[in-house]
């Protein structure tokens, strides 16, 4: 009796100690410790240490943001249309959404790369994907603007992209989905295996103007391929992807692509394609594919239909790719500064792989193989293992590097970040991230040079960290410092889009360059107006040609009249102010576009067509000055049978007009 | 063990018994989650012959490690729970009437026996719940396996999970206090009763 009443109390004393949910683990807000705050601050007139260029995910822009303040400074459009300054709106930009599809107005940018001289950032370009329809963008670090748009052929996902080769040699682009390709495309999607072939994209980058061009592709057995790093140093002349989906599912491919226990690192040994390249083993296969260039003296964008791309196949010439193991459908795959080591992040995988450059070498050099995959060798495993990080966490995704031999994985599963060593394979340290940590950057993490000091966590859930604004959210990063022995979390702060990969780059390697304003002598566009004087409205035929200047405080013309139903209205605003931060811009009622921003110097056109009769207001968008409300004016239409002259003028006082014209 | 039980017992007893017929509107167990993106928890509560709580939500997530949806189908005892819990209101009830000593002590038995099968029960799925797993899952850990607790707290990859009693269970377990508490009160106050019965009768 006494047991059984022992029993029941201590059933009931068990479960009401369990039930005060004492066993809740400990919340995120016990998770800030010491003087984080001060850490963060940056005064008032100070600035941020790096700038943080960020990838917006679906938002198809980059958002640059200062570290470690968490501040967003601007978003640079890039492969999406953005109204707020006209960016493929205005006649200038619109050739640079164009494709052999036609103009795409939206895509979703997931990477960043910037340029880099042995292996250091040298704060010139970002480059940038666009994963929906394949595209590599080039940012000038100088101006913040898209310069540069290439499509690119014979890929579908351009998701493994834009990383960039140790001296800004190519950018690459790697499908992740495989495609039918050549003449061969209208086929059965049950062919997968027999017609389907992956291709990597080698994107020269030229040394001075940074101008692409498509090297080469490498045409691959269908797979899908996911991210990449260059090597660095010894592996300088090797690129190494990720691919999964090694089971050439075609459907459901979250069951049918998690099969295997063991996808691959693809080595392509770039140096020896070039060199096939140079002997004249590549062939030439008909593509199209727009490349779109930003000529700076006009401000125009010019798009050129591209008719043919250069092809290597691995299978006819060998020793260019090599396929290397990896655990469970492998994501990212980062090289350490040393390039030695080669992270494999296996996304269902509960440990993280090592490889060793060396080890590489070694294996190819005694045909260490296992087998071949689509014809390609397949070196064995353990041959090429410098190691396994054990039990690390769940979910492995990124690695990023310091400068002192450490590794910063972000786990997305267990969402954390965990620190180890890259030569021991030891778990150093491991923070917990909110929530969901998809990629993580230290400034230079993925250079020779890393600059240390910080990780950035960027998350693919929000939840309940700001307050809430309906079902959709911002998305939310944090920043840690990682100068100590134990990473500290400092600053939660919320992000544009949805950032994928970002990196950091001190300052001082852009910020003296950057440029403040456009010489107006300088000013190469066709329709400028590089002084009041030259201002005025030409027709041909029914397009009409509005050569407007902007300066504080007026529009010239402000006045302008006949103009009829029908027309095709260009106006091309010259901003002809010649000091920092005082753009001007334009709007004009009924515009089915959008406005435009004009900087100082620069000209930008915006494209009307009226469609009734009537007076019609246009004024400036920026405000600019004190009477930057009265920085307005009239454009009137008249029927399409109408004789009004075509006028313009202002500042001129007429005599009060009697409606007879 | 035929002694009969004072009334105050018999009233007791009847009154607790009728307080098991609330256990068919409220939960009974509750199964807790935490995970690091789910701070606030997520809650899977277990009725007399339903679940209710983040069903779904918990299956969508345990689907990449192979665990089965939860549905309310994959338990029998959703079919005859109800029946069990009125045989057992029935018994208390009886016992009640009837008024001897050993009554009590059946009653307890069976409540004690419904509570051990329970749990037993409620283990057996759990441990198929968690070894049963998916062979296509698409996240496989080596030498994992997922069984939730039966009683308390456990850490199931990046999951915290708690199992424990809900008010359902709660007045079960207060009921076999109370029950226990009857026994004493009858066992300590024995010599007394026969004096009582001798004066009223």
């Amino acid at each position: 009796m006494k047991t059984l009443t022992r029993f029941i109390v201590a059933l009931a004393v068990i479960g009401l100690g369990a039930s005060m949910n004492g066993c809740a683990p400990k919340g995120p807000k016990d998770a800030v410790t010491g003087n984080a705050a001060s850490k963060v601050y940056v005064a008032p007139g100070q600035y941020d240490e790096f700038y943080n260029i960020v990838s917006g995910g679906f938002n198809g822009q980059i958002g640059v943001y200062g570290l470690p303040s968490g501040r967003l400074f601007r978003i640079v459009p890039v492969f999406s249309q953005f109204p707020e300054n006209g960016y493929g709106y205005s006649e200038e930009s619109k050739p640079m959404l164009n494709t052999s599809h036609g103009y795409v107005p939206w895509d979703d940018l997931h990477h960043i790369a910037l340029s880099v001289t042995n292996g250091v950032h040298d704060g010139r370009w970002a480059f940038a994907n666009a994963n929906n329809t394949p595209r590599v963008a080039r940012v000038d670090l100088k101006t913040f603007h898209t310069s540069e748009i290439i499509e690119l052929p014979n890929s579908g996902g351009n998701h493994s992209s834009p990383f960039i080769t140790e001296n800004s040699e190519y950018v690459v682009a790697g499908t992740r989905f495989s495609v039918p390709m050549g003449d061969k495309v209208d086929v059965p999607i049950s062919s997968y295996k027999q017609n389907f072939k992956g291709t990597i994209s080698f994107i020269g980058v030229d040394k001075t103007t940074g101008r692409m061009n498509i090297a080469w592709q490498l045409v691959t057995p269908g797979v899908n391929f996911d991210l990449a790093r260059a090597g660095k140093g010894a592996s300088g002349g090797w690129f190494f992807f990720s691919c999964y989906n090694t089971e050439q599912a075609y459907t459901l491919l979250e069951v049918n692509a998690s099969q295997k226990d063991k996808d691959f690192i693809m080595a392509v040994n770039w140096k020896k394609a070039e060199e096939y390249i140079a002997a004249g083993k590549g062939k030439k296969v008909k593509a199209k594919y727009a490349h779109n260039v930003l000529d700076e003296k006009t401000n125009m964008t010019v798009s050129t239909m591209m008719e043919e791309v250069m092809q290597l196949d691995p299978l006819e010439l060998k020793d260019i790719i090599y396929f290397i193991p990896c655990p469970k459908s492998p994501h990212g795959c980062d090289t350490d500064p040393t390039g030695e080591y080669i992270i494999g992040s296996g996304k269902l995988a509960a440990l993280i792989p090592v490889f060793s450059f060396t080890k590489i070498q070694q294996a190819i050099a005694n045909q260490d193989f296992e087998g071949e995959f689509g014809g390609i060798p397949v070196i064995k495993y353990e041959a090429a293992l410098h190691g396994e990080v054990k039990k690390p966490g769940l979910g492995p995704l990124h690695t990023e590097f310091d400068a002192n031999g450490n590794a910063y994985t972000s786990f997305f599963v267990s969402s954390e970040i965990v620190k180890w060593n890259v030569k021991s394979l030891e778990v150093l340290d491991r923070v917990p991230t909110y929530y969901s940590i998809g990629h993580l950057c230290v400034p230079g993490g993925p250079t020779a040079k890393p600059w240390g000091k910080y990780v950035i966590a960027y998350n693919k859930i929000t939840k309940d960290r700001y307050l809430p604004t309906g079902p959709e959210l911002t998305q939310s990063a944090q920043l840690y410092d990682i100068s100590g022995d134990k990473m500290q979390l400092l600053l939660d702060f919320p992000t544009v889009g949805e950032p994928h990969y970002a990196e950091a780059i001190p300052a001082n390697l852009i910020s003296p360059n950057s440029v403040k304003f456009y010489k107006i002598e300088e000013n190469g566009h066709p329709y400028a107006a590089k002084g009041e004087k030259e201002a005025r409205v030409e027709r041909k035929g029914n397009q009409v040609h509005v050569y407007m200047t902007a300066i504080r405080s007026h529009l010239t013309p402000d006045n302008i009249e006949g103009v009829k139903v029908g027309d095709d209205v260009y106006f091309h605003v010259t901003n002809l102010e010649q000091d920092w931060d005082v753009p001007h811009g334009f709007a004009v009622k009924g515009a089915l576009n959008a406005e435009i921003l004009i900087m100082p110097g620069e000209t930008q056109t915006l494209k009307w067509q009226p469609k009734s009769v009537g007076v019609f207001p246009f004024y400036c968008t920026d405000f600019c000055s004190a009477l930057h409300q009265e920085m307005q004016g009239y454009i009137r239409v008249s029927p399409a049978s109408s004789n009004v002259p075509l006028k313009f003028s202002t500042g001129k006082i007429e005599a009060e007009g009697t409606g007879a014209n | 063990m035929m002694h009969p039980t004072k009334r105050i017992t018999r009233v007791v007893l009847a009154l607790s018994a009728l307080t098991l017929v609330s256990t068919y509107f409220v939960p009974l167990w509750r199964i807790l989650l935490w995970a690091p993106q789910y701070p606030e928890g997520l809650e899977m509560k277990i009725w007399i012959n339903t679940l209710s709580g983040d069903v779904k939500i918990i299956s969508a997530l345990n689907h990449y490690i192979g665990m089965k949806h939860i549905e309310v189908s994959m338990f029998p005892e959703f079919e005859y729970m109800v029946y069990i819990v009125g045989g057992i209101i029935a018994i208390g009830l009886l016992a009640a009437l009837w008024g001897k000593r050993v009554g009590l002590f059946i009653y307890l038995g069976v409540m004690v026996a419904t509570g051990i099968a329970a749990l037993v029960d409620f283990y057996l799925w759990g441990y198929d719940y968690g070894h049963n797993l998916n062979p296509d899952a698409a996240i496989k850990v080596e030498g994992m396996s997922y069984q939730p607790p039966l009683i308390g707290t456990k850490v199931l990859l990046n999951f915290t999970a708690f199992s424990g009693p809900d008010s359902g269970g709660w007045i079960f377990i207060l009921n076999g206090v109370m029950l226990l508490g009857l026994i004493y009160v009858e066992m300590h106050t024995h010599k007394e009763v026969p004096k009582i019965t001798t004066k009223v009768d």
